[in-house]
């Protein structure tokens, strides 16, 4: 949903990014006197917080799969290394008695909340390395079932009993700082300011600009030669080594931030919750958003997540019209609903909402995102 | 344009709700109707809607309120929980009773915290639940307890000295149990192996080979219905020679019907033991046979599980607190459960100060694999 | 030996299973150069087709045959809705299509089954225990491997010796070419899809007896342990995948005896709950040797054109 940036690739912005950029503070606007008047129950900011955290780890799986052309699926992995280094670090030394139920935690320290989540970005960026070295020099769909692979040793290992003092074992972790925990709080303990919507935009802004402008540099250039092609680009003077490992720990970086915004939005963690399924899901968004764009993402994981998490709840209950009862309306029938549109998406808009085009190219002339699809990305 | 839509949306649903607000109170019903607790969940939750169906209304502070059930499928698993309290949240309900297994509920807790609402805790039974918390609330014993019970039968009663103890991977309940378990058995001189195996397993032979070659006695599996199931038969198949051990969740016809005609030896502790209240057993058993849809929840007898009952107390737990606080704002409920006693079917009802039942005794039955039922044993204590 | 019988009794059985579902992989990978992500849900669904079609109450005789007769149907349509129409797509596009299937599958089982597990039903004579060298298991063990064998020999046989093997075997060393000497390119495929879902629908009815409750993540595992089942052995390759498949389903059988095996054999003292990695050691299996031999046991050298 946020484009930060307002530098393009010509000299001086045109006006369509002025636009966008309009646009997207009106966004961060609309965000922040929402949260103040609607009350904070409803649906609404459930799918604001969960889509600004889905569209980051969203956008940092394009960064490899749209921009790159390395098809991965180990973001559930990074997410789980994210989303434990957050809550270990951040948790409050009193909580760690109760949490930490059937071990004696090995943990002494606790951060704040935003070097945590700095933290669990690098963390989950050095393992990505790591694990870099060996995979990254393997084809496309290799790559894929290898990235899949260590994202589930990831999961194992961090459920391992042996491992109980700091990961708790495969038990919940919880208790740790969360988004409600921004609210401003008067001294009757009332809420007088709501940042908990806002924050999380924030963190998923900042990071997603700075992917932008990663994505509009040289070594984004170089990323997308690579996509493009490989061998082409490698006879140009690319190191394909290098700029896969780079693109590779960055987009990590973020999906591991993006994983301490999933804990910091769920409340409690637990390792088994990070399956294959999590990226699938993300995949998904990504493909209805449009691999290649960024815009795309963010708008696809808010759907994404409104659609399942509210606009269609309705379909899991038995609804009248007057007294007609609507027929095969019950538990399950959404997801149903839900896999069909994906389907159509996949078979029939395969561009997805966005294709390769971003929001200020959607102000631009025609003929201007009518070109290839590397000039109307940037 | 999107926004726009939500705001609207938002307010529709504001308006709506503000206009059936009158005289309804909504207690939510957070349970697991899909995954691997569904089948015990739903059982859970059909002692709630039989309550429902006998005490529809409830008064309270002198107006007549009519109870609305609102249901949240929380499917059994720690991912979905959060999304199924949120529903629950943003239906404005004044308090909630669930769930079946203690992950869930820890999961779903800080959504209800944050909303001032309270809970009730049925059947969940790690001490996690209610502790460092004030609003979480539970009607059953706990893991500790259970756990102790277990390891005294087995030791004192079954004569084992050796344990094998099976649990799922990050699921509180299971975990919770076995390590509870194992600390007891210890404690009174016996050796525990102790296992996990990954969600989603189905291949029990390997852990059952194990536990043979370790010489186990006893073979301790506190898991969700969708495994025990898999154990019982596949204990069978391979002919084993030691006594499956379970813990509440077994206490269903689903584990009867796995183990209907095998030869395995199957010991239980539970909440209640059919028959303790006859007029409920058979009110709710004639309530069934009348509900074909009741009776698939059931698993397709009128076999009344603890379960069941729990759910069918912890309802009426609910109403007691609704009447004494004198109005459905979640704040005040909250503060009224604290004193409330109920004189349930599964015995008397009273919290502590932690939010915990004060129970000291688990009932133990074993499996009539001949007859299909379950036959009471003893009732154990523990001080 | 007695210790560690039982966990290859399991792990065979359950090979046996896997090298069905990953001979679907390999033909389709083989051909189409895609991940069939779906082909796992084929075989859950299988599961489940069996389990409503005997609650119908239909004797055995008609209902296994039809179980596979629908899934067969199944799979060859999911092959023409999802799979056909973007032939000429990006490798990435077809791929994410079957994750689509695989996600409308499995919600499509949550739906009908409203989410709980479903008892298989019980087969005769197949599920009965049976005593070997002192382990008792189910007669389902010691058929599975049998049949296995028998079904591949078979299916090599009908791949070098009839006319549509022949065309598959030209499909899939080069497509293109294969199109232009009259090759009916999408007959071929759909052969493919219905042999693999054949074999699957039989994979699933060894499974299913062994391990009886079927839900709609029933599928996930097995598919995915299949699918490295056969990149180990070597992708397009049918015996890679049978070789493939049974030295997974045994590791990860032994993963789980293995502390026992370990305390047993006085190597450590107490147990490392190595068990945790039963699944994970599958994977690490397959980083390695994508590492250290990326086309698997037995595949072909293949290199890149520019």
């Amino acid at each position: 949903m946020q484009k930060g940036w307002t530098v393009s690739q010509k000299k001086r912005p045109d006006a369509a990014t002025w636009i966008a950029a309009g646009i997207i503070l009106a966004v961060y606007v609309a965000v922040f006197v929402l949260e103040q008047i609607i009350p904070p129950t409803t649906m609404l900011f459930t799918v604001l917080k969960k889509g600004a955290t889905y569209a980051l780890v969203a956008v940092s799986m394009n960064l490899l799969n749209g921009f790159t052309g390395l098809f991965s699926l180990g973001q559930a992995g990074f997410m789980l290394i994210g989303a434990y280094v957050y809550a270990i670090f951040s948790m409050s030394s009193e909580v760690r008695d109760r949490v930490y139920q059937y071990f004696d935690c090995a943990i002494g320290i606790t951060l704040p909340v935003i070097p945590a989540i700095l933290l669990a970005g690098l963390v989950a960026a050095a393992f990505a390395f790591l694990i870099g070295l060996p995979v990254l020099r393997l084809k496309s769909d290799y790559l894929a079932i290898a990235t899949l692979g260590f994202a589930e040793i990831i999961r194992a290992v961090f459920q391992w009993k042996k491992l109980g003092p700091v990961t708790n074992g495969s038990n919940m972790l919880k208790d740790y700082p969360t988004f409600n925990d921004f609210n401003i709080v008067n001294a009757e303990g009332k809420v007088v300011l709501y940042l908990s919507t806002l924050v999380p935009f924030l963190i998923a802004g900042v990071c997603i600009a700075a992917i932008v402008l990663l994505i509009n540099s040289t070594y984004g250039r170089s990323f997308k030669a690579i996509r493009d092609d490989e061998v082409a680009a490698e006879a140009m003077g690319i190191n394909l080594a290098r700029h896969k490992q780079l693109a590779f720990c960055i987009s990590s970086f973020f999906a591991g931030v993006g994983g301490a915004m999933l804990a910091m939005f769920t409340n409690t963690i637990q390792a088994k919750s990070f399956t294959s399924a999590m990226t699938y899901e993300i995949l998904l968004i990504v493909v209805i958003g449009g691999i290649g764009s960024v815009t795309g993402s963010c708008i696809g994981s808010f759907l994404f997540v409104a659609c399942s998490e509210w606009w269609l709840r309705f379909l899991d209950q038995k609804q009248y019209i007057g007294t007609w009862e609507v027929p095969l309306l019950r538990n399950g029938f959404r997801l149903v609903v839900f896999s069909v549109i994906i389907m159509v998406v996949v078979l029939f808009y395969r561009q997805g909402l966005m294709g390769m085009r971003e929001l200020p190219d959607l102000f631009r002339k025609k003929k201007r995102s009518a070109k290839p699809g590397k000039e109307a990305a940037q | 344009m999107k926004k726009l839509f939500a705001l609207l949306l938002t307010l529709a649903l504001l308006l709506s709700s503000a206009a059936l607000a009158e005289n309804v109170v909504k207690i939510g019903v957070f349970e697991p109707a899909s995954g691997d607790s569904g089948a015990g969940g739903k059982q859970e939750m059909l002692g709630m809607q039989y309550a429902n169906y006998l005490a529809p209304t409830v008064e309270i502070g002198g107006e007549e309120y009519t109870v609305e059930l609102v249901y949240a499928d929380n499917a059994s698993s720690t991912d979905k929980a959060p999304s199924a309290a949120q529903q629950l949240v943003s239906a404005g309900v004044s308090l909630v009773l669930g769930s079946y297994g203690s992950g869930v509920s820890i999961a779903g807790s800080p959504y209800f915290e944050d909303a001032g609402i309270p809970a009730i805790g049925v059947t969940c039974t790690n001490p996690a639940v209610t502790e460092g918390n004030t609003h979480y609330f539970r009607i059953c014993f706990l893991d500790p307890f259970q756990g102790t019970v277990l390891a005294n039968y087995a030791y004192n009663e079954l004569g084992a000295r050796t344990a094998y103890c099976l649990a799922e991977l990050g699921n509180d309940y299971d975990v919770g149990l076995a390590y509870y378990f194992q600390q007891a058995f210890e404690a009174l001189g016996g050796t525990v192996i102790s296992e996990n195996f990954p969600t989603g397993n189905a291949d029990f032979t390997s852990y059952l080979s194990t536990a043979t070659a370790m010489n186990a006695e006893v073979f301790f599996a506190p898991c969700s219905l969708a495994y025990t199931t898999q154990i019982v038969d596949q204990a069978a198949a391979q002919a084993v020679t030691f006594p499956l051990l379970g813990s509440d969740t077994w206490d269903s016809n689903v584990i009867i019907n796995a183990a209907s005609g095998k030869d395995v030896k199957i010991y239980i502790t539970t909440f209640y033991q059919e028959g303790a209240s006859p007029e409920f057993d058979q009110g709710i058993k004639d309530w069934m046979n009348a509900n074909p849809e009741m009776l698939t929840n059931n698993g397709g007898n009128d076999m009344v599980s603890a379960v069941t009952a729990m759910g069918y107390d912890a309802y009426f737990v609910a109403l007691e607190a609704l009447k004494a606080a004198g109005t459905t704002d979640p704040a005040a409920v909250n503060e009224a459960l604290w004193n409330v006693t109920y004189e349930g079917v599964s015995g008397a009802i009273s919290f502590n100060e932690i939010g915990d039942a004060n129970r000291d005794s688990a009932f133990i039955k074993t499996a009539n694999t001949a007859d299909n039922c379950w036959e009471f044993v003893t009732v154990q204590t523990v001080e | 030996m007695s210790t560690v019988l039982p966990y290859l009794l399991s792990g065979i059985s359950v090979g046996g299973q896997y090298a069905l579902i990953a001979i679907g992989y390999t033909m389709v990978y083989g051909i189409l150069r895609l991940i069939n992500f779906a082909h796992g849900d084929v075989f859950m669904v299988a599961g489940i087709l069996m389990v409503y079609l005997n609650a119908t109450g239909l004797p055995l005789y008609v209902t296994l045959p039809l179980t596979m007769v629908i899934t067969v149907i199944i799979g060859f349509l999911i092959e023409r809705v999802a799979y056909k129409p973007l032939r000429n797509a990006p490798r990435m596009s077809i791929m994410i299509s079957a994750i689509g299937v695989s996600y409308f599958l499995q919600n499509m089982v949550l739906y009908v089954t409203g989410g709980l597990n479903k008892v298989y039903p019980t087969i005769p004579w197949i599920s009965q225990s049976v005593n070997v060298f002192g382990a008792t298991t189910r007669m389902v063990t010691l058929i599975t491997p049998v049949l296995t064998l028998i079904l591949v020999v078979l299916l090599v046989l009908l791949i070098n010796h009839t006319k549509v093997g022949m065309a598959m075997r030209a499909v899939s060393k080069d497509f293109e070419t294969s199109q232009l000497m009259g090759v009916k390119i999408n007959s071929v495929i759909s052969t493919t899809f219905v042999i693999g879902s054949f074999l699957a629908a039989v994979g699933s009815i060894l499974y299913f007896t062994n391990y009886n409750t079927v839900i709609q993540t029933s599928g996930a595992m097995p598919g995915l342990k299949a699918f490295v089942a056969a990149v180990f052995g070597g992708i397009g390759s049918i015996p890679g995948a049978v070789v493939g498949a049974f030295i997974i389903g045994i590791c990860e059988n032994l993963i789980k005896g293995l502390d026992l095996i370990l305390l047993k054999a006085g190597v450590i003292r107490q147990t490392l709950d190595l068990t945790t990695f039963s699944d994970a050691f599958t994977f690490a299996l397959l980083i390695v040797i994508l590492i250290v031999k990326p086309t698997g046991l037995f595949g072909e050298k293949t290199t890149d054109k520019v």
